[in-house]
This record gives C-alpha cells, structure tokens and sequence, in this order.
C-alpha cells in the first residue's frame, strides 16, 4: 500500500493577500483584486487589467543571511519564496528557514523534497534594454523612417510600423554587444530567469536535499507538481514536501505573449470586477494575476510523528492526461473535454470514488471559451445529470490567472472549503453553460466529502487530483 | 510489485549528427562535433564557436510535417529524435499502443527567442532618461513584430505537445526543466511512471538548443564557457587541468521506455533495463556546487540503493563531467565519497568533450550512450585529455574508445542551482 499523504500547509499569494487567512477570506466573500495594471502601462495592449501582488518585498520573506540572495530573483522566483515560507509556516514546519533559534527541525534534510511549477520567465526588459541601447546601431536609422544600408552587423527586423511603411534600418548592432554591451549585464543575469530557480530558492533556504523538481507545462504546472509530489512521498522518497507554483507574467513581454495567444478578455478593460466569468456564456477571455502557491505535503505517519493535527485535507487521487485539438493553432483543448476526462476519471480511479461522492470541483475556470467548453463538456460526461447540483467554485473570478501557480490556489480553496465545510461565493457566473449551475453570491456551509480540481492549459497537458476530508 | 522497466528505443541529434550508428562511431573515433558559432554572428562574442547541430531537417522524419509547422529549434531536434526511437522500437510499423497508455515525460529547454525582433521592438522604445521603456510604443512594436506562432512555440512544454500530437498519446505528459540535469530527470520520473503502471510505454527525453545571443550572453556573463576560440575541436576538455569552461552544444535524445510486460507481449527488442533512479538537492548556493559535492553524492546513492546494487557492480559513469572547473573536481571528488575504494576501477567518461554540452538534452543523449555502450561492450572516451588535472584522478577513458566489460551503467546529470539525478541503466537479462 503506498503511503497516505495529506495537505497540511498552505502558501497562498496573490492580489488579494498573503497566506491562508487573508486570501480564505476575501476568496470566501467574493472580492477580486483585478484592476487597471501599474506594473507597466498597459496603455498599448488591448488588455489593460489584472490581478497584481502589490507592495510586496521578498525580503520579509527569507531569512536574513538569505537576503543578499534575493538581488538574483526574478518576480516569478520571489513570489515562490515568498509563498513557500507563508506555507511552511503554516504547516507549523521548523526548518532551516523558519526555525527559531534553538528549534530543532522537524524533518531531516535529506527527507524533505520540493517539486514546483514554473512558467517561461522573462527577462526584466527594463535592466535587458539598459544594455541592449548600449549597442545601438550607428548606420541604422534608429526610428525607421529611414532606407538607408543598415551596416551588416545590424539585425535585420521584419518592417517597423513606425517607419511609415518603409523598412527600418536594423537598430542593434550584435558585434557592439559582444564587445562591450553583454558587460553591462550583471554576471548572475542568467540565473535570475531558470525556471528551475523557483525550486532551488526554496529547497537552499529551508535545507530540503531531497528529490526536487521543476514542472514547465503552462498553467498545469501547479498540478502536475503536486502529483510528483504525491508520489515521490507515496513512493517513500520523502516525507514531507514543497510543490505548487508561481508566475507573474505582468511584465510587457510575458504579458504580450498572452495577448498573442488570444488569450486575454480586451472587452472589459472598464469593468475589471466583472471581467473574468468562467462558465459564463458571455466569458471573453482570461485576465492574469500572479501569484500562486505552495502547499505543503506530508506522509501521514511522519505527520502523526512530529505531533501535527490532521491537515486541511488528504490527496486521495490523482490523474495527468494529453489531449490537444488538432485542428486548432492555439493547441486548445480538445472540444469533447475527452482527455480532460481522462485525468479526471484516473484521478476519481485512484481514490475510489464515483462522481457522487464529489461535492465539490475546483475547475481550470479560465473564462477562455474554448477551455470552458471543453471542461463542461468533460464534467457533463462525468457527472451527467447531477452537474447542476454540483458545487463549482472558480476562484480564477477574484486573483486572475496565475498560471503555473493558478492550479495551486485551487488547490487551497479546495482544502479549505473540505476543512471548513465551506462554500466561497461564486460570481460572474449569470447565464452558466449548459449543465452548470448557477454559483451563489455568499459563502455558505455545505456538507463535502470530497473535492475534484483539475487544470488543463496551452499544450494541452491535463491534471485531476481529488481531495478528501479530513476530521478533526 | 512494481513493473520492470526498459528500453526499446533510441533516437538523437547531436552535433555530431542525426544517426544512431553514425554518431556513435563517431564518439567511438574520438571526434569533435564543435565548431564556429553559425546560427547567429557571434564573431565579437568572447565565445564564438559551439556544437550545432547540422544538415537536419525534421521533415524528413515526422509523418504529419503540417502539424509543426513553426517549431523552434528544440521542437524540431525532439521530433526527428523521437520519430528514430519510435521507428527503433518497432513502433513505427503498425505496432499499436493504446493512445491513453502512451505517456510523454521531457526534460526539454524553452525555445530560442525571437532575437531580432525582440530586441528591436527594445531598443526602439527605450527611453533613456527616464532609464525604461516606453511600454505603449513597445507594445506597438512588438505587436507588429512578434507573432504568434514564434512566441508560443518557446514555451518549455511545445516539443512534448509536438510529440504528443505527432504520436497520438493521451497518457501523462510532463515538461520538467531542472537546467542541465533536465532529461535524465524526465527518464527517471518516466520509469516511475511505468513503475506504477500508470502508462505502459513512455517517450522520455529532452531536447534543447541555448545557441542564440541570450543563451551565449548569459553563459560568458556566468564565465561558465571556454573562450578557446583559435581552437574549437579541442577546447571541451573535461577533467583536463586547464579545462577553461563547457561548450555549448544542442540537440535531442528521445527513448522509448516500456513496462518489460508490454515490451515481451509485443516481442520488442529490448535494449538496456532502468533499474535505478536518485533525485537530490544540493540546497547549497545558487552560484556554487557544495564542495563536497552532497547533492551529487546522495543522487548517485539513492540511484544505487534503487538499483539494489554496490559500488562495485558499476561497469561505467557516464559523467556530468561539463568541463569546468567546478564540476568535473567537485563530481570526482563525489564519485570517490560514494565508491570509496572502488572509485579507482570505475571507468567514467564524459562524451560532452565531443558533443559539448546539450543542456537539458544533454542527461538523454548520455543515457543512450550508456545503452550503446552496453550493447557493444566499449566505452565512449573523454577526449582532449592530455594533462589530467591532480584533482581528477580517476580513469576517465582518456582520448581513446575503450573494449570493456559493461553491464551495469550510471548516468549522472547536475543541474545549475542544484538539482542532481542518476540513473541505473543496466544490460538486459531476464
């Protein structure tokens, strides 16, 4: 039998606060924290709203011999850290991170292990370009405009917009760059942009050498890694460990890519409230946050053994599927939902239940609606007549999407809602999809037993996991 | 009980080609697959020359090229890799897995960045006294100049929804990117995966190309590459005492790993037995290995308490060995904690004196030079390795390919900020 595994921290991060209380809270009441972006002006992007994590500083988050270690994070990296101490902490985890002095860990190191999702992180364009404008080219004409022989040395761009239809002379010269221009870059630039930094941040400052991981499949991410660290505990490779994720992508590179993707709602820019309504039949897209957040995992017998209550919740099962839409560009998801289904129905295999046993799902819920479509289609065929009677909570409606961490936060609202018998509100949800109940607009107490969350993204990489009660 | 778990199937681009047989002789000969930088005018860079992967096109392997049309680099080199595994297993011909068996797990990097757009879109917008962009003219630029398809397409996870459209599975599907110890991650997690029975056959493997102007800044601003410009051939020299840094290479290695029930049931040739895997953390430094090498140490053990085997019983190592003078001392010095007296007989090489180092893809190549190693009873050489560094004392099979006794192989792969991953490759014996 492998071992049981339940959830006994909780990390969470996002705009609309930090930790477990203030995020259960405002997501119980239904607040939502996307607004018009500050981060940069988003005055040139059709989207110009999100969810964003403000006032924040890692530095209140690592220890202080680790705070040198910082200047070498990027945002994605920092909100991970930051979202692992708030989950450790929660978990009443003594490590190297968060020991007072005298404590003795909780767990030796080489059985801690950290398995955490991570997005395609971009360059700080702001620090980039100081450098890159160092290596402008002379011959080329630096607004456009211009039909002038660009020296050869200069990259040739597509047409400029700027150029009044004539082609631009290149404006970068490569051989400026590797003469002098990369120097102005400080030597760690590189490591600050690794996905797999977000990990190795966490794993050095609570000293957890053992398995670790990094999970890069778009916004299932999260969810993937939860399940690596479902198994790696199962298995007997750790007793205790750090999964989940985080991403911000509210910089203008990551941020356009979203745009490009068509991804993004551009319609409700005035009403940022509103603007994120999964399983709505008026859903226009998504809208981003960052954040997410890190869980902690546990063996349930080292968790009895270090005197720890119960946990909010057992992982009981998990499911990871593929399934893309051949005939889509944008590798949506299958229209029928039917490899969505096929990690729901491992992940309800494992755990030994029906789709009567489920009072709860936590869905991807992004409000692109393509993705909707899919995941209604993939519960109706699940669940059948029942759906409607079934508690959907789409927590994406208050802290945006935050990508390889957003699967994370549906973990935690999950977990609580399992702990406390609680059902958040549910909002934008006025003319719901065929089979979808219609949400309620106040939390309310509700008997659950268990709850499904599941993600899917761009790629099409598919994860189900289900939760069950714990008393106590 | 867990499933036994094996190899059936091969495939990769290297810089020393794009044939199974083809770069294998060539590693056997000693040869270099590094040269001149071309994919980007690198002539000013303090590195200009790399292993790059030539004459390939990935056309030529996959069965449905409308489906990929606009993959980055990486994507491209998976897909011809994988096709060769797939086709190597006796898949290719009407061998049929159950689509929702079929699982995919990669260690591959991000694709390459539009570069010449990216930065142009950049230089363009930058205000100068105010020290940043100019975010709405940015916008403009960059929405006329990126597109779409260039853009998602450098998504880590692209060349696993690739293949997993090239080759119709449904079963679980992962990218992990943990740096350079990325792919042999990817195999381990895979042969877990099978362990459980959660899939029946696994593609696994990685691919990843860091050739562009970002990836060779980023590594000259690290001081991680050699700078021995006037001699390209010669200039990975791992374990060397004046080693001056890894080479960048690029590529793909993909292998078809099934549960031993699925492979006899089909009568698959079987190729090598996954009988080990250990992940570990170095929780040290991001900058620097821990000088003792733990994280390295406690992969290779845990590989070895997995495999149920000694120190003893291992045949070869197939290095990290990167060739900077962190790692190759610090993965000496690891490998003497872990063997203790048998470390001195343990032959261990590392191909990236000939291939460069691959990065994420770099674990999977390794692995397969294991399996072919295995199969042929001789041993890849490290080559440019004329003056041994005292540091590294052990018999690295130095410059020339080596007749030995191989059954039992670990292939180890070190991850930057820390992440290590072993593996326990073994000939096959019922």
């Amino acid at each position: 039998m492998p071992r049981r595994v339940m959830i006994t921290g909780l990390g969470p991060l996002t705009g609309l606060g930090r930790g477990r209380q203030e995020n259960w809270t405002a997501v119980r009441e239904g607040r939502c924290a996307i607004e018009r972006i500050v981060a940069f002006d988003p005055a040139g992007m059709p989207c110009q709203i999100a969810a964003e994590v403000r006032d924040f500083s890692v530095r209140d988050f690592v220890p202080k011999s680790y705070r040198k270690a910082t200047k070498v994070m990027a945002r994605d990296i920092e909100l991970a850290v930051a979202a692992a101490d708030l989950a450790a902490r929660d978990a009443g985890l003594v490590t190297s991170g968060t020991a007072q002095e005298g404590q003795a860990n909780s767990y030796p190191s080489p059985r801690m292990g950290a398995q955490i999702g991570a997005g395609l992180i971009a360059a700080d364009i702001n620090e980039l370009t100081d450098a890159l404008a160092t290596a402008k080219c002379e011959a080329g004409a630096a607004s456009g405009g211009g039909t002038q022989q660009a020296a050869p040395c200069c990259v040739a761009p597509v047409e400029s917009t700027s150029g009044g239809g004539g082609a631009s002379g290149g404006v970068f010269d490569i051989h400026k760059w590797g003469q002098t221009g990369m120097e102005q870059l400080t030597p760690l630039w590189l490591l600050k942009y690794l996905p797999n930094m977000l990990a190795c941040h966490v794993t050095i400052i609570h000293d957890a050498q053992g398995p670790s991981n990094t999970i890069t499949c778009g916004d299932s991410s999260a969810a993937l890694s939860i399940g690596e660290s479902l198994r790696v505990i199962q298995r007997g490779s750790a007793d205790v460990c750090f999964c989940g994720g985080a991403e911000s992508r509210l910089n203008p590179m990551a941020f356009i890519r979203q745009v490009l993707a068509g991804r993004l709602n551009a319609k409700d820019n005035a009403q940022p409230g509103q603007s994120v309504r999964p399983f709505c039949q008026s859903a226009s897209g998504t809208v981003l946050g960052e954040g997410g957040a890190i869980v902690i995992l546990e063996s349930q017998e080292t968790l009895a053994a270090r005197g720890h209550g119960p946990g909010y919740a057992e992982v009981v099962g998990f499911g990871a599927s593929q399934s893309v839409d051949f005939a889509s560009r944008n590798r949506n998801p299958d229209p029928q939902g039917k490899g969505l289904a096929l990690a729901i129905q491992k992940a309800m295999r494992e755990a030994g239940v029906s789709a009567a046993d489920i009072d709860l799902i936590v869905p991807y819920g992004s409000a692109i609606p393509e993705y909707d479509r899919a995941e209604a289609a993939a519960l109706r065929a699940i669940f059948g007549p029942r759906l409607s009677q079934v508690a959907i909570v789409t927590p994406k409606t208050c802290w945006g999407n935050c990508g390889a961490g957003g699967a994370a936060l549906d973990v935690c609202v999950a977990a609580l809602a399992l702990k406390e018998q609680v059902l958040p509100a549910v909002l934008n949800r006025a003319q719901p999809l065929e089979g979808i109940g219609s949400g309620w607009r106040q939390a309310k107490p509700a008997a659950l037993r268990h709850a499904l969350v599941f993600t899917t993204g761009l790629g099409g990489q598919n994860a189900a996991l289900v939760l069950r009660r714990v008393e106590g | 009980m867990s499933n036994r778990v094996v190899i059936t199937g091969i495939g990769w681009v290297t810089p020393l080609g794009h044939q199974i047989e083809g770069v294998w002789s060539a590693m056997l000969a000693g040869k270099s697959g590094i040269g001149p930088t071309t994919h980007f005018d690198a002539t000013t860079f303090p590195t200009r020359f790399s292993g790059e992967v030539r004459d390939y096109d990935y056309r030529q392997y996959v069965k449905q090229p409308q489906l990929h049309d606009g993959v980055s680099l990486n994507t491209s080199f998976a897909l011809g890799a994988a096709a060769m595994a797939w086709q190597g297993a006796g898949l290719g011909q009407g061998e049929s897995v159950a689509p929702d068996r079929l699982g995919i797990y990669l260690g591959s990097g991000e694709g390459s960045i539009d570069f010449d757009n990216y930065v142009t879109a950049n230089v363009l917008s930058w205000d100068a006294q105010k020290k940043q962009i100019d975010a709405p003219r940015w916008a403009g630029e960059a929405m006329h100049r990126l597109t779409a398809t260039r853009e998602l397409e450098q998504e880590p996870n692209m060349p696993l929804s690739h293949l997993a459209m090239e080759f119709g599975a449904q079963g679980p599907a992962y990218n992990c990117l943990t740096a350079c110890a990325a792919s042999t991650q990817a195999i381990g997690e895979a042969t877990q995966i099978l362990r459980r029975g959660d899939a029946e056959v696994m593609i696994s493997g990685g691919a990843h190309s860091m050739i562009h102007p970002f990836g060779v800044t980023g590594f000259n601003r690290l001081t991680a590459l050699s700078r021995r410009n006037d001699a390209p051939t010669t200039a990975s020299r791992p374990f060397s005492v004046d080693r001056d840094g890894f080479v960048l290479g690029e590529g793909a290695g993909m292998l078809v790993l099934e549960t031993l029930d699925h492979a006899q049931k089909r009568g698959a040739k079987i190729l090598a037995e996954i009988t080990g895997y250990g992940s570990s953390a170095d929780a040290f430094r991001i900058t620097d290995m821990h000088a003792e090498g733990r994280g390295p140490v406690a992969a290779m053990t845990l590989a070895l308490k997995d495999a149920a085997i000694n120190p003893p019983q291992v045949d070869y190592i197939s290095a990290h060995g990167t060739g900077t003078h962190e790692n190759d001392a610090i993965e000496t010095r690891a490998i003497k904690v872990v063997f203790g007296d048998a470390a001195p007989r343990v032959p261990v090489s590392s191909i990236k004196s000939m291939t460069g180092h691959l990065i994420a893809a770099a674990g999977a190549v390794e692995a397969i030079t294991c399996v072919l190693a295995i199969r042929d009873q001789v041993l890849p050489p490290t080559i440019n390795l004329h003056q041994p560094d005292p540091e590294c004392d052990l018999d690295y099979v130095p410059n020339t390919a080596r007749k030995a006794k191989v059954e039992t192989c670990l292939s180890n792969s070190f991850g930057f900020g820390g992440q290590n991953n072993t593996l326990v490759i073994r000939a096959w014996q019922p």
